[in-house]
């Protein structure tokens, strides 16, 4: 399969995660020609192997505009792909453990609060006991967003995917992206199995990757690559609505309708990058379990079946990269979103979009410019 | 003999108590080095030689002198001074680490038992994990009453048990015949013996018969299937296959439909034993990241390895039928085999020392793969068998069906793994394993590619489940290990 039969795309869009697939779908949108490279197939990575958690639940502040419009459009999810991506909306819990986490969420709430957003608020013990009724005892309150949820992740890309195509936009998977260059106003994209293309604007969403392409264009980022772990339980009698997390340790618990449930929460494996590889670290995974044991005392006999990590991309700062080029034009970059861009994924697109095709966006993203890392 | 740091850490892990792991745990030690070989079951035998010291079988002539082979695979095992943790399920081995300071580069391997989790170190990895019966999808093979003859003879076995009532036994390979032979000396009701080898079968094997009349098992083998055929009613022929339930879609098994020269037939039953073969249970080596290919004359996948049974990763071989179905003999030979390489690996024997002892083992195990090639070929599965029409389960974990599987691809999911984050298949408790070879297979038919070029599923740890309460109290140093895990 070679693209030159094909009308010459618009923008190319390397990476074919979620920040890919909506970008390709936010552009197809507006009459955009999109072709996508994938160096594996959509979804093979972070996008399609994460917890599916849909949280704007204690975002850092610079993400908090970018993550209340997303979930705007997460509670519009069919409207915008025609698939309701096992999106459910049960909202986001974070427990707090002791009287100081309790006092540390009050504070956050009312920083939120004075910054004009009110989607977070602390609730007592009553009433974490009535959300979540198989807490453990000790437990003195939380944080909760009633707003968030959790979607299917592969479905969701997938999602993306198939609505870009259907608008008009190109995928093309197992090619690796490996050279780029930009001469006359056009740039060549060059793929490992030796084709090439070519469009006036590109975009860089290649998750863990796209460190890489940023060099090519002399523009080098930080980007530490993270294996975060999940584990999923057998089935038992549904408990639980609302996702879970923690304030004072990293958690992610949440139950599907199936009656599984899926534990994570930012501990790390290892990440092989140019293997398309991971190495679980059961030591890790062992402390997330002790902390499902202390907050959830109906799990203890509960039997794990399967664990797994995906491959993400980390800044240092923990917020992605979102913007235009600082050393090219027609260059935009989406990617970096350490651990928790699932639910940024159809905002991102958008914004990309806007820049691309107005020049501009009207939600706040000035943190998150490539320009940041620079000495 | 080297002496462990803790009682956590070996030169030489063998996982799997058949005969491969008995004779390379046996072998491994007999040289010096320290060696563990963990088995899930309590005694050791593997599927073969299954409760070999313990089964209330007393009597010979029921399981065979083959069988009583076995016995003689334990005293060299006593003797060598290999430690040997029964009862003990292995769930993870990873690949060494790069980044140990000493630049000794460990394995790391997760196992229970007695309830408790614990990692244990070691420089090389023998998985000598066996077969698996190779899925046999028929409509109803979901109901209570139906199960794989692999799993009846367990119970034979291991407790002498025998089906009561109505028996019909269907499928095709040597291990469906040999267990209708061991229940006609044990005295059980078989009804009849629904034969599915394809016809056209006979004629692609034959060309391979002159290396099988030169095979060790013909004789056996043929004095076997006469026993039988001489005994029951054996119906030949059978191309389509469909257990039913007294009630309209479920209840427990009542009868068995088959399909004979384009005529269907209906037998009453109350057990139905269901067999295809066998097939490489490389779970664990797929875990741990071994390369693996597929083999088209076996029709499964199995890890890629080098004459020793070297896998793609440092460390770690692999050895018996879980390397590729060679039997018990051949399982025994190539145990021997890895056990020299991985010596040579660690230092304790030189190259020419390897090679020379190597050298009867390898004849050894030629004689024992002869005649191989005729059995793959005439007992390849029919299609119709392999890859199930739309209405059966494949996944019995999650209930997914082939025709589930089918529309995933019309929606665009090109392999295993991506019918596997669309459908939950493969995701359930077995991990796969009861799925795994059949999704690849219906995939490859509707796309029309070779199972070969739709992969298989990238399996995870614990490739065995393990309860929370275990993983919670991994414990993190040599004395908390000591401390709950006493041996
Ligand atoms: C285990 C885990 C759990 C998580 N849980 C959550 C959660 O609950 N909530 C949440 O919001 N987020 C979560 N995240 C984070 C979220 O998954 C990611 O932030 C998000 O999926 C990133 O999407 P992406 O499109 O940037 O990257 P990816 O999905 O990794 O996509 C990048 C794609 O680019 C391709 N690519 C790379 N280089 C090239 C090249 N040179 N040529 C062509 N293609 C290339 C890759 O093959 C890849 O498919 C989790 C992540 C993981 C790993
Ligand atoms: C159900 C069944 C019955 C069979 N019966 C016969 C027979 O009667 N006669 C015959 O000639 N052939 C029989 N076979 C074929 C046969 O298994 C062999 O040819 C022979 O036993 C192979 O020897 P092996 O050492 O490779 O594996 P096996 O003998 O199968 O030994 C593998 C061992 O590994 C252990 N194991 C596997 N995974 C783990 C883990 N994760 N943790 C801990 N332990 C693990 C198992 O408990 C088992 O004891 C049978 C196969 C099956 C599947």
């Amino acid at each position: 399969m070679t693209a030159t039969a094909s009308p010459k795309p618009d923008v190319i869009v390397i990476g074919g995660g979620l920040h890919g697939c909506s970008a390709a779908l936010h552009l197809s949108m507006r009459g955009v020609r999109v072709l996508v490279l994938e160096k594996d197939h959509v979804a093979r990575h972070a996008s399609g192997v994460n917890a599916g958690g849909v949280r704007q639940l204690g975002r850092h502040v610079a993400e908090v505009p970018l993550t209340v419009a997303s979930m705007a459009l997460w509670h519009g999810i069919r409207d915008l792909v025609d698939d309701d991506c096992g999106f459910e909306s049960h909202g986001q819990i974070k427990v707090a453990e002791t009287e100081a986490e309790l006092e540390t969420v009050r504070a956050r709430v009312a920083e939120l609060g004075a910054l004009g957003f009110t989607h977070e608020e602390v609730i007592g013990q009553d009433e974490l006991r009535s959300l979540v009724p198989a807490i453990a005892d000790h437990c003195v309150g939380a944080l909760v967003s009633r707003g968030d949820g959790a979607a299917i992740p592969f479905r969701t890309t997938f999602a993306f995917r198939r609505k870009a195509i259907a608008l008009g936009a190109r995928f093309q998977e197992g090619g690796t992206v490996t050279r780029l260059a930009r001469q006359g106003g056009m740039w060549t994209v060059e793929t490992a199995d030796g084709n090439r293309f070519e469009a006036p604007v590109v975009v860089n969403a290649a998750g863990a990757w796209a460190d890489r392409i940023a060099a090519q264009v002399g523009e080098p980022v930080p980007l530490e690559v993270i294996a975060p772990m999940l584990m999923i339980t057998a089935r038992v009698a549904p408990f639980i609505k609302p996702v879970v997390g923690a304030t004072g340790r990293t958690l992610s618990f949440k139950q599907f309708p199936n009656g599984t449930v899926l534990i994570g929460g930012g501990l790390l494996g290892r990440a092989v990058r140019d293997e398309n590889r991971t190495e679980l670290d059961f030591s890790q995974v062992s402390v997330n379990a002790r902390t499902v044991w202390d907050l959830f005392p109906c799990m203890r006999g509960a039997t794990i079946v399967r664990s797994w990590a995906g491959i993400e991309a980390r800044m240092p700062d923990q917020i992605p990269v979102i913007g235009p080029s600082g050393t090219e034009p027609d260059l935009y970059h989406s990617f970096g979103f350490s651990a928790h861009g699932f639910q940024l994924g159809p905002i991102v697109g958008r914004i990309t979009a806007d820049l691309i095709t107005a020049g501009s966006t009207d939600l706040p993203i000035a943190p998150f410019r490539i320009g940041r890392f620079a000495a | 003999m080297s002496p462990p740091k803790s009682n956590f850490d070996f030169d030489i892990a063998v996982v799997g108590a058949g005969p491969a792991g008995l004779a390379a745990a046996a072998l491994a030690a007999s040289k010096g080095a320290s060696v563990v070989l963990l088995d899930e079951q309590v005694e050791p035998g593997g599927q073969i030689y299954r409760a070999v010291t313990e089964t209330p079988v007393r009597d010979r002539k029921v399981l065979g002198p083959d069988y009583w082979h076995g016995a003689e695979l334990l005293g060299p095992l006593r003797d060598s001074g290999a430690v040997h943790w029964s009862g003990t399920t292995v769930w993870s081995v990873a690949r060494p680490r790069e980044d140990a300071p000493d630049g000794s580069r460990p394995i790391q391997i997760g196992l229970s038992r007695n309830g408790a989790a614990s990692m244990l170190t070691v420089r090389h990895v023998i998985l000598a994990t066996g077969a698996l019966e190779r899925p046999f999808p028929i409509p109803g093979w979901t109901l209570p009453g139906v199960l794989g003859a692999g799993a009846a003879q367990v119970l034979l076995k291991t407790s002498g048990l025998v089906p009561s009532g109505a028996t019909v036994m269907a499928g095709s390979g040597p291990l469906l015949w040999l267990l209708a032979w061991q229940y006609l000396q044990a005295g059980a009701r078989i009804d009849a013996i629904l034969d599915t080898t394809p016809k056209q079968n006979w004629r692609a094997a034959l060309p391979m018969l002159p290396g099988f009349l030169r095979s060790p098992y013909l004789g056996k083998g043929m004095k076997l299937m006469l026993d039988v055929r001489r005994k029951l009613t054996v119906i030949g022929n059978v191309t389509a296959l469909r257990a039913e339930g007294g009630l309209a879609g479920g209840g427990t098994l009542k009868s068995v439909v088959y399909t004979r020269n384009g005529t269907e037939h209906r037998l009453p039953a109350d057990t139905l034993l269901l067999h295809q073969g066998v097939i490489p249970n490389l779970n664990l080596a797929n875990a741990t990241g071994c390369a693996q290919r597929w083999d088209e004359q076996q029709r499964c996948w199995r890890p890629t390895t080098d004459e020793w049974g070297a896998t793609s990763v440092e460390g770690v071989s692999l050895a018996g039928d879980g390397a590729g179905i060679g039997g018990a003999r051949a399982a025994e030979e190539a145990g021997r085999l890895a056990a020299l390489d991985a010596l040579h690996r660690l230092g304790r024997i030189g190259r020419e020392q390897r090679d020379q002892s190597a050298a009867p083992v390898r004849a050894a195990l030629d004689r024992a793969l002869t005649g191989r090639a005729f059995l793959d070929t005439l007992y390849t599965p029919a299609e119709a068998f392999r890859v199930p029409a739309d209405d059966t389960i494949v996944c019995r974990c999650e209930e997914i069906t082939a025709g589930a599987v089918r529309e995933a691809v019309r929606l665009g999911c090109s392999g295993p793994n991506q019918a596997k984050s669309f459908l939950r298949c493969g995701m359930g408790p077995c991990q796969g394993r009861l799925c795994g070879p059949t999704v690849t297979e219906v995939i490859a038919a509707e796309r029309n590619v070779s199972p070969a070029e739709v992969g298989y599923y990238r399996l995870r740890p614990p490739v065995k489940p393990i309860t929370l309460a275990e993983l919670a109290a991994l414990p993190k140093t040599d004395a908390d290990i000591d401390a709950v895990f006493k041996h």
